[in-house]
């Protein structure tokens, strides 16, 4: 076989790789270099004029990256403390082992649009039945429509879906995790905090930042929840950078502007998460 | 728009309510219209039922089921049965019906024979649309429609989109609670004032907020003052209109309501709309607890339910009020909008101490063909039927359907009495409350159709939510608004803006 013959097989894969990736990308830049919209369509050239609009006069999308931090770093950390609690609760022989396991996967095998209906219909302000049980005691805490538990309301929501996600990749990191450092952890006297501390944790390390990261890109595209949970409000409270771009391109039309959102949101993002990986590497791995 | 007199309406209704067939052999077959059987029509029952469209397929792009999307399948079912023709319909959230029909619009595509969406949608769909033949425009059904409402589905005086809905934002009211002589004793003791069908937004924040938070239905549960549209991006910019008319819809100050037409300069952010956003930013009090977060659907159960004393939006929660099933049959009322005791006068720069009130022709649904579509006559044909005459009854009567009055002959009580099972009061206020709106004002407000209508919308949506929310004070926000306004019409044109604003403009204009 000669070095041509190698290219034609790896072809197929090249122009796959090409149309769902390549294109898109490509296409969106290109599209982030126009002015269409519901008026003007087609792909007239105006250079970086919707950049300059983005970074001199749109604080909204600003404030709608620093609201998506907040929720998405809130979100993962919660998600990685109770994802590991449970992944060493059923870690261990326990009874009823494989059944908790099973139920805790269950949220995240719900539709994520589907279970934030329900939430929505739960957190219902009126009419839901977690008011209900809040009047017993002459409260009706304002889930959706205050300011600061709107956003309690959307990471609690988004914990609960995601959770399981972060305990099925940690327990699948706590069962092949070798045996030896825990046989000499006991020969040493450990105890169990002393085991995890300097057994468990500093083993499970790579996993974990694994896990925090996938979780943290999936935790930053954060739109389903509030879309239906609180439509980014009450005001702009629980207004997401995802959830703004989706407002800009699909509701206001401003496709040429939405492109431009989306690939500055891509670039800070590959940035953000490299910086996050290097950090976690250096406290977790490290313990620097 | 002329005032129809009564006689030539009862005319129009005698007429119709004698043609009105009752059991036939299409009311065997179709049960939706077992009423009032089939009318004879260009687009009846037995005319459907003589065209052949075997082996053609229609593609519909319209909403979600029910509100719209139910009798978009119903009409879809039964014309497949009368004509063979194999008609297929896609349901989409309210938010989605335009950019998934504009994407593939802009596309050159057509993969939707038929788009349903918003009246307002006009002014960006309508090059992409097939302007209705005059066969169907000059057809008697069409002759029924009100003249508001041939105008909201036309541009420059050609009709584009189909009329099979009327919409209008209106006052809707418990009466059992307003008319009660105990209730307006109490109210009189305690405020000093009358208990009536609240003529000012002040009267109905007063109102609303005396009877929050207790339960003045003896049900067991709490009832609150008004049920709103609140939510960020759920159609609250047109409740924030809605508010918004009294105050600043002077009739004496003629060249735009939204936009001076001259300067183009938006009106958005003058005192009249800002008085009307601090009445708002007030009512977040009075509405159920949540109530900020309430949709258009919320807002329907809400009032629908029995929960609150006050509504104003679309015919749907009154219509749900109305129905069979509902806990409130027959304790509701229906009054036109609030008005004001004071009107914003821009040319003079001050406001005018003398009561207001202006009618909000809000958008609704409405349905047209696609330019490019190969199938014209059956997607023309389709439409005809959904809006026949016995459709069309049978539609208004179901509130799921988000089916409102539009036609003259929709303003006879008689039909939701007879139909309905309307107490015959009832029925008149409503029908007297809507024909007045139609027809009887020379204060109207037509809903903003210029290009990138969603642009402005949406600003005015995150302003105002803004403001609900306490992030910003009413005029800041406004403020806020005007300047994102001002950049829209940068970026579209002011020429081009004002050249579509200056034919909604010259509706209210003509008035």
């Amino acid at each position: 076989m000669n070095f041509k013959h190698k290219y034609m097989f790896l072809l197929p894969g090249l122009l796959v790789l090409l149309a769902i990736l390549i294109f898109p990308i490509g296409f969106t830049v290109r599209l982030s270099l126009s002015s269409w919209d519901s008026f003007y369509p087609g792909l007239d050239f105006i250079g970086l004029e919707n950049y300059v609009r983005l970074f001199t006069d749109d604080s909204r999308f600003w404030e709608a990256f620093g609201r998506l931090s907040l929720l998405s770093l809130t979100t993962v950390f919660l998600q990685y403390i109770i994802g590991f609690s449970l992944a060493l609760l059923v870690w261990k022989e326990i009874r009823f082992q494989r059944l908790f396991r099973v139920l805790f996967l269950i949220p995240m095998m719900t539709t994520p649009v589907i279970m934030t209906v329900v939430w929505r219909t739960v957190f219902h302000e009126s009419l839901g039945p977690v008011n209900d049980f809040f009047s017993l005691f002459g409260m009706q805490p304002l889930w959706l429509s205050s300011e600061i538990l709107s956003k309690f309301t959307v990471i609690l929501v988004e914990v609960w879906q995601w959770t399981p996600f972060m305990f099925l990749l940690l327990l699948a990191g706590l069962l092949s995790l070798p045996k030896e450092p825990y046989l000499a952890a006991s020969i040493d006297g450990a105890g169990p905090i002393r085991t995890f501390v300097y057994v468990t944790f500093p083993l499970m390390a790579p996993i974990s930042i694994g896990a925090i990261i996938i979780r943290l890109i999936e935790a930053s595209k954060i739109m389903d929840t509030v879309y239906v949970l609180t439509s980014g409000g009450p005001g702009t409270s629980t207004e997401t950078s995802s959830f703004y771009i989706f407002i800009k391109g699909l509701r206001e039309f401003q496709f040429g502007y939405s492109a431009a959102l989306s690939i500055t949101y891509l670039i800070i993002m590959i940035i953000s998460f490299t910086v996050i990986a290097k950090i976690l590497v250096k406290l977790m791995v490290r313990g620097e | 728009m002329k005032i129809t007199s009564s006689v030539s309406l009862l005319a129009i209704g005698a007429v119709l309510l004698a043609g009105t067939a009752q059991a036939d052999k299409w009311s065997d077959q179709f049960p939706h219209i077992k009423n009032s059987g089939d009318i004879p029509g260009q687009c009846s029952y037995e005319a459907m039922s003589k065209k052949d469209y075997s082996g053609q397929k229609l593609t519909i792009n319209t909403h979600a089921v029910p509100v719209m999307g139910e009798p978009t399948a119903l009409h879809a079912e039964q014309f497949s049965a009368l004509t063979g023709a194999e008609v297929k319909v896609i349901h989409t959230p309210a938010g989605d019906l335009y950019s998934k029909a504009m994407i593939p619009f802009q596309a050159g595509q057509t993969p939707y024979d038929i788009v349903f969406g918003f009246s307002n949608f006009l002014r960006d769909w309508k090059q992409y649309l097939q302007p209705i033949p005059a066969k169907y425009v000059n057809m008697k059904q069409m002759q029924d429609v009100t003249q508001g409402h041939i105008d909201v589905n036309s541009w420059g005086g050609e009709m584009i989109q189909f009329p099979i809905d009327g919409d209008r934002h209106y006052l809707k009211y418990r009466r059992d609670v307003i008319d009660n002589p105990e209730y307006q004793a109490k109210y009189k003791a305690e405020t000093g004032n009358e208990l009536r069908i609240p003529q000012t937004w002040k009267e109905y924040a007063e109102m609303a907020e005396f009877f929050n938070g207790w339960d003045w239905d003896n049900d067991g549960e709490l009832e609150y003052g008004s049920a709103e549209v609140m939510k960020k991006d759920d159609l609250m910019y047109a409740a924030f209109f809605s508010r918004s008319v009294a105050y600043s819809k002077n009739p004496r100050v003629k060249g735009g309501f939204f936009f001076d037409l001259e300067t183009m300069e938006p009106l958005i952010n003058g005192p009249g709309f800002v008085a009307a956003l601090t009445d708002w930013v007030e009512a977040t009090k009075y509405v159920p607890p949540g109530g900020m977060n309430f949709g258009l659907g919320d807002e329907i159960n809400s009032f629908g339910g029995g929960q609150t004393l006050f509504s104003y939006s679309w015919d749907d929660a009154f219509v749900a009020a109305m129905q069979d099933d509902s806990p409130i049959k027959n304790k509701v009322g229906a009054a036109p909008l609030p008005g004001s005791d004071r009107v914003w006068n821009r040319l003079s720069g001050a406001w005018e101490d003398t009561y207001n009130q202006a009618p909000y022709i809000v958008w609704g649904w409405t349905a047209a063909v696609a330019k490019e579509s190969k199938n014209h006559d059956m997607a023309f044909d389709y439409l005809c039927f959904f809006a026949n005459d016995a459709n069309h009854q049978a539609d208004i009567a179901i509130g799921r359907f988000g089916v409102n009055p539009f036609r003259k002959s929709d303003f006879l009580p008689e039909i939701y009495v007879k139909n309905q099972g309307w107490d015959p009061e009832i029925a008149q206020q409503y029908s007297e409350t809507l024909l007045e709106m139609e027809e009887g004002s020379t204060n109207l407000v037509f809903p903003l159709r210029v290009p990138g209508v969603f642009q402005f919308n949406s600003a005015v949506a995150t302003g105002t939510a803004k403001a609900l929310a306490g992030q910003l004070s009413p005029q800041e926000a406004l403020d806020e608004v005007a300047v994102e306004w001002k950049k829209i019409v940068k970026r579209i044109g002011a020429d081009t803006v004002r050249e579509a604003y200056a034919i909604g403009v010259a509706l209210e204009d003509s008035e």
